[in-house]
């Protein structure tokens, strides 16, 4: 098992590892981080990043994918423990930039002192002041 | 926060929400203490992983982005209010010189004030930035900063696993591939001094000599 630590939270899944690989489910990856390989290539929402012709076998066998290969072909950042026993993926710039300069507020869930979920959309149809503080 | 608010009392009746982000690794009972002296009636959540610094590209706090009800983004992430007058603060016993006192003043106003004005006029309020001047003010990310973010939700979770050494190696790691980020570099600090000040801290805000702690405001009259 290892663990997978993404924007959306973390998760926990069956997966080995061999040298600069990560071999997990598909499914796992893609309820993880968005990713899937698809036909048309590695994608999440309505980016795709194609692979070229012939190159699938080594990205896919059978059910599992190559996370770590397929990310650092898509240009996309991950980190992992010294074990390889966690995992941390993240978005590349360029599209966190080009989210950022649609205007549209990223959106996302964050838990009160009572741990309760509170989403930045859920204020829709009033201004929102959305600040931060520490307190270091 | 007691600045908030009142902020908040003020202006709720316009359609307006405060939603405080604290950016806390250790956890929400960091946060606890302030949050309850101000008995806050915004939304006042926690973000351990600083996922919104991640969202919204943001290097220091306060930080804030003004966000329309269509949740479009009309002035994308910039300093709150504060300024560099904090570092004529005398370090002993913490307190500002009258100059800085009355710096901070006329900054934390006029930002107030800014925000203020466009609660009440929305698009028509000149501090409300229109789509391009907006997409101006992004500020921009390299691929190093994405990597950094990386590696700091690692060092977090190395950090709450036990994994303190490895966790430190991780969260510098982030610092180094994201130097003008603030808050990776002073929330690492809390994580290893458990809350305690970081004696290091002036030291690091005396190197950057004549650079900014804090980015200026895009505002009229902001120094």
């Amino acid at each position: 098992m290892v663990t997978l630590l993404t924007e959306r939270g973390r998760y926990e899944a069956a997966a080995s590892t061999e040298g600069e690989s990560l071999w997990l489910p598909a499914v796992a990856l893609s309820m993880a981080t968005g990713w899937e390989l698809k036909p048309e290539g590695f994608c999440r929402d309505e980016i795709c990043v194609p692979l070229s012709r012939g190159r699938e076998s080594e990205f896919r066998r059978g059910e599992e994918v190559d996370a770590a290969k397929l990310f650092r072909y898509a240009g996309q950042p991950l980190a992992a423990s010294r074990d390889k026993s966690v995992w941390s993926f993240g978005t590349s710039a360029a599209i966190r930039s080009s989210a950022l300069e649609s205007l549209e507020a990223p959106d996302i869930g964050l838990p009160d002192l009572a741990g309760k979920v509170h989403r930045i959309s859920d204020h829709r149809g009033k201004k929102v002041f959305l600040s931060t503080w520490a307190s270091w | 926060m007691p600045v908030w608010q009142h902020l908040y009392d003020e202006l709720k009746d316009y359609g307006f929400m405060v939603f405080a982000v604290a950016m806390e690794s250790r956890g929400p009972e960091a946060a606890r203490p302030w949050i309850e002296a101000a008995k806050t009636t915004y939304v006042s959540v926690i973000d351990a992983d600083h996922r919104l610094a991640e969202l919204y590209n943001m290097v220091n706090v306060p930080e804030a982005v003004w966000i329309d009800e269509a949740g479009r983004i009309v002035r994308p992430t910039e300093v709150a209010g504060s300024g560099d007058y904090f570092r004529k603060m005398d370090r002993v016993t913490r307190t500002l010189p009258e100059e800085g006192k009355a710096m901070r003043e006329s900054m934390r106003t006029r930002y107030m004030d800014a925000l203020r004005d466009w609660v009440k006029n929305g698009n028509r309020s000149e501090f409300a930035f229109d789509a391009n001047a907006a997409r101006g003010h992004v500020r921009k990310q390299t691929e190093d900063v994405a990597l950094a973010h990386c590696w700091f939700r690692l060092g977090r979770h190395l950090h709450a696993a036990g994994r303190a050494e490895e966790a430190e190696a991780a969260l510098a790691e982030a610092s180094r591939l994201h130097p003008d980020s603030w808050n990776i570099w002073r929330q690492m600090g809390d994580m290893k001094l458990e809350g305690k000040p970081n004696p290091d801290f002036w030291g690091r805000v005396d190197k950057l000599g004549a650079r900014r702690y804090y980015d200026k405001i895009d505002m009229p009259g902001m120094p």
